[in-house]
């Protein structure tokens, strides 16, 4: 196929070459190649102008299309920020009932909270104002959707950010002062936009955040030491401690 | 002497003439200033205007200026700006000035908007006159948000982690979209990073497209006035609008006045209250930003606060950034939701009057709210206003189709 072809009325003593630069030159209107009856407006090759708009457009339109690929995916996360983030070893010892423990993974901050014989008996009592009290929604590892949300009932580990909107909530303890009444049991706050979680991470009736706090990928590499964002293996430790 | 002046003269014209002759100077300067002319009754609300375009020049020299010492990486960001307020020769003065035009810009754009309810502005034929304003608005939100993580305080993280958050409820993409934005699982330094790139380059190239566009449509309709009357009605011979004015000089100078006044005032907010009580920069913002740590009490600053109090009143995630976002869109759909034939308050009812004050109200109350610790009677107090919030567009089909309207003049008075 030639641009003779596909340009049938063209001067045919015109070489190719000519032709060729008389496209990319975009001129509608090339007297030297374009010959046939000129100054009359009824023998304007209309079909060459639409074939050149129309091919334009398609091939212009993929190029467009492919190059706003590179653009969106730049700001995706990069291989870079993928691989920071490994699984962060914590030890717990020493942690007292009550106390909590926050430590950075992925940028998060992520909480342990040793809780009380009583308090974790105390959290079956509280199905009736919480949202998702039997932790349906998936915002754990399977190991960890049960009354208490943890492998080890002791021990609460959770991303410390409010499902909301990100900020990260306080934690009162049951006897500290709060807006909520005398028979708080210990918990989460956000103080951006009120959100309340119980003691296993579970949030509260009526309040903006949808879901309980998500807990992450952990095992018990020993008695007192927490491996956060890796469960290979998980449970084995710790569960029967 | 007399010669030295007509040779200038002369030199000055014929320069002007050789350039008419291959760019439309004279055209121009006619077209948008001399000849442009505005309705001769201008007041108070009529400043607002080219104040904003004044402010904008501020942010636009003293942003360049800041860029020139800080640094956008997350090690080094909070430490620069301080280094700019202590080591830099006036380096405090260029950011304060930045700082302070912020806010200042909001201001002056909040009033120029009010002007428009107030005189009908946005009514035919003014419709794209106002919806361009409106993207203006918009643009300056993200601009301003955007600019707020660069300092890297706690107030710049937490706040730039909310409002990320959002997009987190969007149905399906959310998550996955919210990374996208960030490029980062938290905000990180890949977020600012990408955040100043758009603070000192993208937005403001957006901006200063609209505020041309916002312009030309101006010009193309013409100002609304005080009271409302089409000047284009009555022309003399030349076909001059009778109660127009032309913009230069009459225009530039009574600007050239309000703009003065204004930086008086803007440089005592700059010189005595650069803060302005937390207001303006607030105080948890002087300490770096720590990721494991949100502040015991955050709040936008507060131009943002009226939309910050409505998504806080929605005890649902969805639901509350739908009600923010119909919030600040639902200004766009007001030249088609007003019937009232008549433009200006002075020649409305009582109902959109009264309509009016209370929504004035609403929003400053809902900004105050938007500040507060949010217990649980600032929640239901944020309901019941953000309620009237709505309401006043929702109703106004109703309200204004069979309001007390006066007859409007046909002139101007």
């Amino acid at each position: 196929m030639t641009w003779h072809d596909i340009l049938p009325n063209w001067n045919k003593n015109r070489s190719e070459l000519q032709l060729f630069l008389a496209i990319v030159s975009g001129k509608q209107d090339f007297g030297v190649c374009y010959m046939q009856d000129d100054g009359q407006d009824n023998n304007i090759d209309k079909k060459r102008r639409h074939f050149l708009t129309a091919a334009a457009t398609v091939v212009g339109g993929a190029g467009a299309l492919a190059t706003a690929i590179p653009f969106v995916s730049t700001l995706s996360p990069s291989a870079k920020t993928k691989a920071i983030g490994g699984p962060v070893e914590v030890d717990v010892t020493g942690l007292k009932p009550g106390e909590r423990k926050t430590v950075k993974w992925r940028g998060k901050p992520v909480w342990i909270l040793r809780r009380s014989e009583e308090s974790v008996a105390e959290l079956a009592e509280m199905s009736d104002i919480l949202r998702d009290p039997e932790s349906d929604v998936e915002q754990q590892p399977e190991y960890a959707k049960n009354s208490y949300r943890s492998v080890n009932p002791e021990y609460l580990v959770v991303v410390g950010l409010c499902t909301h909107l990100g900020c990260s909530p306080n934690y009162l303890a049951s006897g500290e002062e709060n807006d909520f009444g005398a028979d708080w049991k210990g918990g989460f706050f956000c103080p951006c936009h009120g959100s309340k979680f119980d003691l296993a991470g579970r949030v509260y009736k009526g309040v903006p955040a949808p879901a309980n706090l998500v807990v992450p990928k952990y095992q018990f590499i020993s008695e007192t030491t927490i491996l956060i964002g890796d469960d290979s293996g998980s449970g084995e430790l710790g569960a029967n401690s | 002497m007399s010669k030295l002046i007509n040779g200038g003269v002369k030199l000055m014209s014929d320069t002007v003439g050789w350039i008419d002759e291959r760019f439309p100077l004279t055209k121009t300067w006619n077209e948008h200033l001399a000849q442009y002319y505005a309705p001769k009754n201008f007041n108070f609300w009529y400043y607002f205007g080219s104040l904003a375009l004044v402010v904008l020049v501020i942010q636009i020299v003293t942003g360049i200026w800041l860029t020139m010492n800080y640094k956008p990486s997350a090690e080094d960001a909070f430490a620069s700006v301080e280094y700019i307020m202590r080591d830099v020769d006036w380096g405090w003065w260029i950011r304060y000035m930045h700082s302070t035009g912020a806010s200042a810009f909001f201001v002056v754009i909040y009033l120029h908007m009010f002007r428009g309810l107030l005189y009908g502005s946005f009514k035919r034929p003014r419709e794209l006159l106002w919806l361009t304003g409106m993207f203006i608005y918009l643009i300056l939100m993200a601009e301003a948000f955007f600019g707020y993580l660069l300092p890297w305080g706690q107030m710049s993280y937490w706040g730039a982690q909310v409002i990320i958050s959002l997009f987190g409820a969007i149905p399906f993409i959310g998550p996955e979209l919210a990374e996208w934005i960030r490029g980062d699982y938290v905000i990180s330094d890949v977020t600012l990073n990408r955040f100043f790139s758009f603070h000192v380059i993208a937005v403001p190239l957006v901006l200063c497209g609209l505020i041309g566009l916002h312009i030309f449509a101006l010009h193309e309709v013409g100002s609304n006035n005080p009271d409302g009357a089409e000047i284009k009605k009555h022309k003399d011979a030349k076909g001059i609008p009778l109660d127009g004015i032309p913009f230069h000089p009459y225009y530039t100078v009574k600007d050239i006045v309000g703009t003065v006044v204004f930086l008086i005032f803007f440089c005592l907010v700059v010189f005595f209250n650069p803060e302005m009580g937390g207001y303006f920069l607030e105080h948890a913002n002087f300490v770096p930003a720590n990721p494991l740590k949100t502040p015991e009490h955050i709040a936008p600053v507060w131009y943002f606060t009226p939309f910050y109090a409505i998504l806080r009143a929605v005890p649902d995630k969805l639901g509350g950034v739908i009600a923010m976002g119909a919030a600040t869109l639902i200004f766009m759909t007001l030249p088609w939701l007003d019937r009232s034939p008549v433009r200006s308050i002075r020649y409305r009812g009582w109902k959109y009057r009264t309509a009016l004050t209370i929504f004035a109200i609403t929003f400053v109350t809902l900004g105050w709210l938007g500040m507060q610790v949010a217990t649980p009677n600032v929640t239901m107090a944020s309901r019941i206003f953000a309620v009237i919030y709505f309401l006043f567009f929702f109703l106004m089909p109703f309200y204004t189709a069979n309001d007390t309207d006066k007859p409007v003049p046909e002139r101007t008075t």
